[in-house]
């Protein structure tokens, strides 16, 4: 399909509001490298890396398209500090929270953030259906947290709806580690240790309508409990890969009518929404970043500065522009289909994403 | 193109995620399988707890009804044109997929074919060898007399789970007596090969075997995880590496690398040229892919000669057309697993005391390409003793390694064993032999390693594994005793 065929599936309406986005984009891109490399308020690290550079990104990058101009992101530098290297200077006497990312061998990756994971989580409740994740409903989180965003961000999520979070904590570095040792048997357990505080928790009266949990506890906790019986309305979904076929099982076998919100969401960029359900999707889970607090590309893997096709299988791209965290140009992990911008989000969307292959054998994914 | 659906409860579901299955030569499409998510197995396999499944359909049969209906499963195993997805496969039709995605030669899938027929057939002289001659009778009532002993046994799980292969259409033969047994299935089979499983499963559909006993989830391991974690006892085949973590659970019985091997005692040694042709059929049988081929051939003397002999001779078996009737190599259906394999054997060679002694007179290439497949030609190493990494490597083509070892150090050097043939009329040694357990089965005489005989056990005994003979007294047959 071409973006022009997109456009007019969308109607005459949707392509301008594309390109409204675009100069949106383009002027926010302006405001976010003017922010970042100000020596009054900007980024240790940015300001460092732009006297390397020898050249003024203020100057020089006036639009999204400029940013490659920067380089490529490498999320390595994120491992070690100092970490107030990330710290805006305008930021320097907030209260810093600092979020990790990977870990389970060696030193995790950080990224320190404000109020980021609030603007996207405040942001993500409006999309929610308030049929099925009713506003006062209390939830239930069931996922990995300690240094992850999710604690937080859920917690945040259930309060600006009027609710209170419970949380059953899952360490995935202590499953990877198990099974990368060949403990089966031990994940297992664990895993079970999980679902069993869920369920306590469930049977508890706290009147949890809401929950967020990842794909595969969402299973092994519908094989110990009906969601319908428990008084779960909505399942905010997330946290690790998911397939079509997950997404049409959990429909049809899982949830017994209530809602599910998949979404796909990293400590890089904060929480991409998934475009609302429709059959003609075929269970595909298609999902747009907060433009333009990030945006979401899918790439030649050889050629990153070239888009593929819509429909066509690319590496994600991702570029984070917030006044607390830039990261321009971030190839990730992941490998997606391009689509076409959509009503409710009149930019780029990114489906079926999963593990970039050529570095799946280095990744041990879904474990949780 | 065909479709491979998912059978729960013997009821076909097409997955949102198809895998692809291509020619191994021309790349061309063949086959989309419908791929099951873990939770969808997870959910089945629970529904055997929460409703018993099929469980009570099996046992209401009769041992000896089943046993009709596996001959009769094996006429349609054979002729029939059974359901595949929304179409149907006819046999041949069966050979030439087979062929197309794994690469195996025609010649070889009827060869399998007919080895999976004749484990149908004589289904009830399997169970007699497994059971010890116990009239199957008892399994229908729990209890019964067995040379006027009381015996009774109880299954040991509800369902039997499968994670099956992909390298030799034969061995499926090994889990066929779960239906005389009763037992539900859940079956993962092979990436490459879900043919043979699933025409097993729908010629036993055509005989009358209760359908809802059949789960056939095509999946990737961590659907394969679930099958081996949930069901109550489960026969799991795959690498050393695939395996290990899954030693030790007694309710599963682990098929991994055979290490099959012919030893050639002292008082064999001198006339190892006799040997030859029993050597030759040990190595490269069924294309050299099963775990009961030889890898290894250890003598006390002559090696060398012996490694150049036999060099010479599997050197000869070349890549034919994949309809030859006398096709023996099969094509690599991934590419990149023959060139990793050779680059292993290269390296192992590199690092020192081992020779290809199959160079001379194949050529320098192991590796080659033929009519768009890949193929690893027969080799044969010599190796200067058992420490050698090659002298302890299995791989999935005619690849033995030969070495001199100490006629003192003989046994001991064979290490874990599927298959030994021991080439020996020294009585002494047959009884160490007999008494090392690491020897999965011991051929004593010239047996080439791949004839099997599929009542005895192989990597274990499927009737010991799924059911438990318990004590059992009732009255009114205390007073028949007294």
């Amino acid at each position: 399909m071409s973006a022009s065929e997109a456009q007019k599936n969308g109607g005459g309406d949707l392509t301008a509001r594309i390109a409204q986005e675009g100069v949106k984009l383009d002027a926010w891109v302006r405001e976010i490298v003017a922010w970042h490399f100000d020596p009054a308020t900007g980024t240790p690290f940015w300001l460092d890396y732009a006297a390397k550079l020898g050249w003024d990104p203020r100057r020089e990058i006036h639009c999204f398209a400029d940013l490659p101009k920067l380089g490529y992101f490498q999320d390595e530098w994120l491992r070690g500090g100092p970490v107030r290297r990330w710290v805006p200077k305008a930021y320097a006497d907030r209260p810093i929270y600092v979020f990790e990312t990977g870990g389970s061998t060696g030193i995790p990756k950080s990224r320190i953030t404000l109020d980021d994971f609030r603007t996207d989580y405040s942001a993500f409740s409006e999309t929610l259906n308030d049929n099925y994740f009713p506003r006062g409903g209390n939830w239930l989180m069931l996922g990995p947290s300690g240094p992850r965003r999710l604690r937080l961000a859920i917690e945040h999520l259930a309060q600006v709806r009027g609710g209170i979070s419970f949380c059953v904590d899952l360490d995935p570095r202590w499953v990877i580690r198990l099974i990368k040792q060949g403990q089966i048997a031990m994940v297992e357990e664990y895993k079970n240790h999980c679902i069993q505080q869920a369920l306590t928790i469930l049977r508890a009266n706290h009147e949890i309508k809401c929950m967020f949990t990842t794909p595969k506890l969402l299973e092994a906790l519908c094989e110990k409990i009906s969601l319908k019986k428990a008084g779960i309305t909505g399942v905010f979904c997330g946290g690790t890969e998911m397939t079509r076929q997950f997404h049409r099982f959990a429909r049809e076998e899982l949830l017994e009518g209530a809602d599910f919100a998949p979404t796909y969401g990293n400590t890089l960029m904060g929480l991409a929404c998934n475009k609302p359900f429709d059959p003609a999707d075929d269970y595909a889970i298609i999902y747009h970043a907060p433009q333009p607090r990030a945006v979401l590309q899918v790439v030649e893997p050889e050629k990153p500065d070239q888009l593929v096709e819509y429909g066509k299988w690319g590496r994600v791209k991702l570029t984070t522009l917030t006044k607390e965290f830039f990261v321009p140009c971030f190839l990730e992990r992941d490998e997606a289909l391009r689509t076409p911008p959509v009503p409710a989000y009149p930019w780029d969307g990114v489906a079926d994403v999963r593990p970039f292959r050529k570095l799946e054998a280095n990744v041990v994914e879904g474990v949780y | 193109m065909i479709d491979v659906p998912i059978l729960r409860a013997g009821r076909a579901y097409t997955s949102k995620e198809l895998l692809e299955l291509r020619d191994y030569a021309t790349g061309q499409p063949v086959a989309r399988v419908s791929m099951a998510n873990p939770g969808l197995i997870s959910r089945d396999l629970l529904a055997d707890a929460t409703h018993g499944g099929a469980w009570h359909a099996l046992q209401d049969l009769k041992v000896a009804d089943i046993m009709a209906m596996l001959v009769d499963a094996a006429r349609h195993f054979m002729q029939s044109s059974l359901p595949v997805g929304s179409g149907t496969q006819s046999p041949q039709e069966f050979v030439d997929t087979q062929c197309s995605t794994t690469g195996l030669p025609k010649s070889l899938c009827r060869q399998n074919m007919a080895k999976i027929e004749s484990a149908m057939l004589n289904m009830a002289s399997i169970l007699d060898g497994l059971t010890g001659g116990l009239d199957l009778g008892v399994l229908d009532v729990g209890y019964g007399l067995r040379d006027g002993h009381m015996v009774s046994y109880a299954p040991k799980a509800r369902r039997f789970g499968a994670v099956l292969p992909a390298n030799s259409p034969g061995v499926h033969a090994l889990w066929l007596p779960a239906f005389a047994l009763k037992m539900p299935l859940a079956l993962k089979p092979g990436q490459r090969e879900p043919w043979t499983p699933l025409r097993i499963l729908e010629s036993l559909r055509a005989a009358g075997y209760p359908q809802a006993a059949f789960g056939f989830y095509p999946s990737g391991h961590d659907g394969a995880g679930v099958i081996l974690r949930k069901c109550g006892a489960a026969m799991m085949f795959g690498s050393g590496q695939s395996v290990r973590a899954w030693i030790g659970d007694s309710r599963i019985e682990i098929h991994g690398p055979g290490y099959s091997k012919v030893l050639l005692a002292p008082d064999k040694a001198e006339g190892w040229r006799d040997y030859l042709d029993l050597i030759v059929t040990s190595v490269s049988s069924n294309g050299g892919r099963s775990c009961i081929n030889a890898s290894s051939v250890r003598t006390v003397a002559h090696g060398r000669e012996l490694a150049v002999a036999l060099a010479e001779r599997l050197a000869k078996i070349v890549p034919r057309s994949r309809d030859d009737a006398n096709a023996l190599l099969s094509a690599f259906a991934d590419a990149s697993a023959a060139r990793a394999i050779d680059a292993a054997i290269e390296r192992g060679l590199a690092a020192g005391g081992a020779e290809d002694v199959t160079a001379q007179f194949r050529g320098p290439n192991r590796l080659v390409e033929f009519e768009g497949g890949s193929y690893l030609l027969p080799t044969v190493i010599y190796c200067d003793d058992a420490q050698n990494p090659l002298a302890n490597q299995e791989y999935m083509f005619p690849f033995v390694s030969v070495l001199n070892v100490p006629a003192d150090n003989l046994i001991e050097s064979l290490g874990p064993s599927l298959v030994v043939t021991a080439l020996t009329d020294d009585p002494r040694l047959e009884r160490d032999l007999m008494s090392r357990h690491t020897i999965g089965r011991l051929n004593l005489g010239p047996v080439p390693t791949s004839v099997l005989q599929w009542d005895q056990p192989h990597e274990g005994n499927i009737f010991d594994h799924l059911y438990q003979q318990r004590a059992f007294q009732r009255e009114k047959h205390l007073e028949l005793r007294a």
